[in-house]
C-alpha cells in the first residue's frame, strides 16, 4: 500500500514541483496517520464471539476452541450444515479451477491459511491433478493451532497422500502476520472458514496481499449474511438448536456457541467485498452460496 | 334498454369486477411468494431505491449494529434458564427427554464410552431422586460437611504419589493399588452439565467422582461385569436411576456365562450390600485415606465379593483344560 504511494510521488513530480509537493505532504499525512494509529487509543478489546475481550486473549480462546474440537472438526461440520459443507467446498474449488497448465513452465503455489484440518488444501492439490495433471505444484497448509494442523497430517497420512511430500508443507502460522512466508511468492491464497476468527480481518487481507505475487488470486470462502428473509428466520431458529446439539454429540456446547456467534459478527458481503479492496485487492467480487448462508469472495493482486 | 337488461348488465359488471379482484389477489400473493425465491433483482432494485445498497447514510451502520446486538442477545437467549454455575448448560423438557432417549440408547449399545452413560446419568438424574440424596447428606454429620466444604477428588487433591507410599492395609494404598491395576485415573470424571440447581450438581458431581471408591473398596474390576455390580450396589444404596436403570438393562446384553455370574452372585451380593450398608454418600474419601481398609469396611458394614478377574480366570482356565484335553483325542 505504502510502496504504491511512493510510486504515485515518483510519477507526478515530472509533472512539476507543485504537484509534487502536494503529493508529498499528502503521502506525508499517510504516514503520520498510519503511525499515530500505532500509538494512539485504538480500541483493545475485540469480540469473541458475544463477550468483549481483551485484544491478545482472543486469540488464545479461539485456540482453545479448536483444540478442543480439533479431533471431530468434520463430524461438528457436517451437524452444523447437515453435510451441505462439502458441496460448499466443491464449488469452491471448482469455481476456482487452479492448476499449471499444460504449456506453463512453473509450477503454482498455493497457501491454504487456518486449513489446518486439510480438506481444502488437498482438495484443491486433487482437482489440479484430475483436471490438469499437475503433479508439481507446492502447498502450504498454515494454521495457527498445532492440534488442527496435526488431524491435517493424520489424514494425509491416512488416505496415503500428500504426507511427507516435498509439495506440501504443514507450518504452524498466524494468518495476519505469516512470518516464515515470503512476499509476492504465491499465486493462490485461500482460507475457508477461517477468516472469521482473525482478531484483526484488514490485518489478515493485507497479509494476503503481502504474501501474494502480482497476478495472485485471494480466495475466501466465509459464512455471511443470508438474502432470504424466510431462510433467515429458519437459520436464525437453527443457530439457536446447534449449541445444544454439540453439547449432546460433541459434549460441546461452548464452542459451538463461539461458533455461532461469530458467524452473525462477521460483516456482510458487501462490507467484507470493499474490505478487500480496501486491501489493494482489484476485481474483487463475490458469489452467495445457499441463499447467503456462504459466500466466496476474491480479489486479485495487480 | 329496459330495465330488466340494465340490471342484467349491472349483475355482470358486478361479477366481472369480482373475477377480476380475485385475479389481482391471486396476482399479487404469487408474485409476493415468488420474489422470496426468485425476486433477487427486484428486492435489489427496491434497496438500491431506499439509498439502503450505495453511498449508505451515517445511520446505517448504527441500525446495522443494532440488529446484529439483538440478532446476538437472542442467541444468547436460547436457553430457558441463565446457566447457574460455570459449564450448566439448562434444558427444556423436551429437551432432557430427547437426551435421555438418545443416550439410552448409545449407553445400551455403546457401554464403553464413558460420555454416553454420563449423559444418561445427569438427563435421569430425577429432582427427588437428588432432593432424597440431599436430604440423606443433610441427616449426617460427615455429610454436612462435605456439604459445607464442596471438595474436588482430582490426582492433586488426592496427592497420589503419597498414597502409593502408604502402608498396605489402607484405604489409600487400596485405592491406589487398585487405580495402577485396573489403569484408570481420578481426573477422568466429566464435569456436570445438565443439572439445574447448583447443589444438586456438586452432589451428582461427587457420586460420579466417589464411583472408583466403591470399585477399590469391593475389588470390583471396570470391565462390564464389574461396573454392572457398581452400579447395583450404588442403586440400592443411593437409589441412583440411571444405576437401577443400568442393573436390569445392561445384563441383557451380556453372554450367558457372564449373565449367570451376575445373578448368582455378584447381583444378590451388591443389592444385599447396598441395601444393609452405610450410606455410602456421607464417607469422606479424602479425610481417611490412612485408615485401615477393614476396619472401614466392618464400619460401613460392606463385605468385598469373590474376586472377579480371578473368577473369570478360573473359567477360562477350566475351559482351555477341557479344549487341550478333548483335542488330544481328534
Amino acid at each position: 500500500m505504502v510502496g504504491s504511494k511512493a510510486y504515485n510521488v515518483v510519477r507526478i513530480a515530472k509533472f512539476g514541483p507543485i504537484r509534487a509537493i502536494r503529493s508529498l505532504s499528502q503521502t506525508a499525512r499517510v504516514f503520520s496517520s498510519s503511525s499515530s494509529n500505532i500509538g494512539s487509543s485504538e480500541p483493545q478489546f475485540t469480540h469473541f464471539g458475544s463477550q468483549t475481550v481483551p485484544k491478545d486473549e482472543k486469540e488464545k480462546l479461539v485456540g482453545n476452541v479448536f483444540s478442543s474440537v480439533a479431533s471431530k472438526y468434520d463430524i461438528m461440520n457436517d451437524v452444523m450444515s447437515l453435510g451441505i459443507h462439502r458441496c460448499w467446498k466443491d464449488r469452491f474449488i471448482n469455481k476456482l479451477d487452479a492448476g499449471k497448465r499444460p504449456n506453463s513452465t512453473e509450477p503454482l503455489h498455493f497457501i491454504d491459511v487456518a486449513g489446518g484440518s486439510g480438506d481444502i488444501a488437498f482438495g484443491l492439490l486433487d482437482h489440479a491433478e484430475e483436471k490438469f495433471h499437475d503433479t508439481t505444484s507446492t502447498m502450504d497448509i498454515v494454521d495457527i493451532n498445532a492440534d488442527m494442523l496435526k488431524e491435517g497430517e493424520k489424514r494425509a497420512l491416512n488416505q496415503k497422500k500428500y504426507f511427507n511430500d516435498s509439495r506440501v508443507r504443514f507450518l504452524v502460522q498466524n494468518g495476519e502476520t505469516l512470518d516464515q512466508i515470503k512476499s509476492n511468492s504465491k499465486d493462490i491464497y485461500t482460507v475457508s472458514f477461517g477468516i472469521r476468527n482473525f482478531t484483526n480481518i484488514q490485518a489478515g487481507l493485507d497479509t494476503a496481499y503481502r504474501v501474494l505475487k502480482p497476478g495472485g488470486i485471494f480466495y475466501c470462502l466465509e459464512f455471511s449474511k443470508i438474502e432470504n428473509p424466510v431462510i433467515d428466520v429458519v437459520y436464525q431458529q437453527w443457530s439457536k438448536v446447534l449449541p445444544v446439539m454439540g453439547s449432546f454429540i460433541a459434549n460441546d456446547h461452548d464452542s459451538y456457541q463461539y461458533l455461532v456467534e461469530s458467524i452473525e459478527r462477521f460483516p456482510d458481503q458487501e462490507t467484507f467485498k470493499s474490505m478487500i479492496e480496501k486491501s489493494g485487492f482489484q476485481c474483487a467480487g463475490y458469489e452467495s452460496l445457499t441463499f447467503g448462508t456462504c459466500a466466496i469472495h476474491w480479489g486479485v493482486k495487480v | 334498454m329496459s330495465f330488466k337488461s340494465l340490471r342484467l348488465q349491472g349483475f355482470l359488471h358486478l361479477k366481472h369486477s369480482h373475477q377480476q379482484q380475485k385475479r389481482q389477489f391471486v396476482v399479487a400473493s404469487a408474485l409476493t411468494l415468488g420474489s422470496l425465491i426468485f425476486g433477487r433483482n427486484a428486492k435489489l432494485a427496491d434497496a438500491i431505491d431506499n439509498g439502503d445498497l450505495h453511498n449508505k447514510n451515517e445511520d446505517y451502520e448504527l441500525k446495522r449494529k443494532e440488529t446484529m446486538e439483538n440478532r446476538i442477545k437472542s442467541l444468547q437467549n436460547s436457553r430457558p434458564v441463565a446457566p447457574r454455575y460455570e459449564g450448566h448448560v439448562p434444558l427444556y423438557k423436551a429437551e432432557k427427554l430427547l437426551l435421555t432417549i438418545i443416550s439410552g440408547l448409545k449407553s445400551y449399545y455403546h457401554p464403553e464410552d464413558g460420555n454416553n452413560i454420563v449423559q444418561l446419568g445427569e438427563a435421569t438424574a430425577f429432582p427427588f431422586f437428588l432432593e432424597n440424596l440431599k436430604k440423606t447428606m443433610l441427616s449426617d454429620a460427615t455429610g454436612r460437611k462435605i456439604l459445607r466444604e464442596r471438595p474436588d477428588i482430582t490426582s492433586e487433591t488426592l496427592h497420589m504419589e503419597d498414597l502409593a507410599k502408604m502402608a498396605e492395609n489402607t484405604l489409600g494404598y487400596t485405592y491406589y493399588k487398585w487405580l495402577k491395576k485396573e489403569g484408570v485415573s481420578p481426573d477422568t470424571r466429566a464435569p456436570v452439565t445438565y443439572i439445574d440447581d447448583p447443589t444438586h450438581a456438586f452432589i451428582f458431581k461427587r457420586y460420579r467422582q466417589c464411583h472408583d471408591f466403591y470399585h477399590a473398596i469391593n475389588n470390583l474390576p471396570i470391565i462390564i461385569e464389574g461396573e454392572i455390580s457398581v452400579k447395583a450396589l450404588e442403586a440400592s444404596n443411593l437409589g441412583v436411576p440411571m444405576a437401577a436403570l443400568g442393573t436390569i438393562l445392561a445384563p441383557l446384553r451380556l453372554r450367558p456365562a457372564q449373565r449367570n455370574r451376575l445373578y448368582e452372585n455378584y447381583l444378590p451380593w451388591a443389592i444385599k450390600t447396598g441395601l444393609t450398608c452405610k450410606p455410602l454418600i456421607n464417607v469422606y474419601w479424602e479425610k481417611i485415606l490412612d485408615k485401615d481398609i477393614n476396619e472401614l469396611r466392618n464400619e460401613l458394614g460392606i463385605t468385598p465379593p469373590p474376586d472377579l478377574r480371578e473368577v473369570r480366570n478360573e473359567r477360562l482356565k477350566h475351559n482351555r483344560e477341557l479344549k487341550m484335553k478333548y483335542e488330544s483325542f481328534e
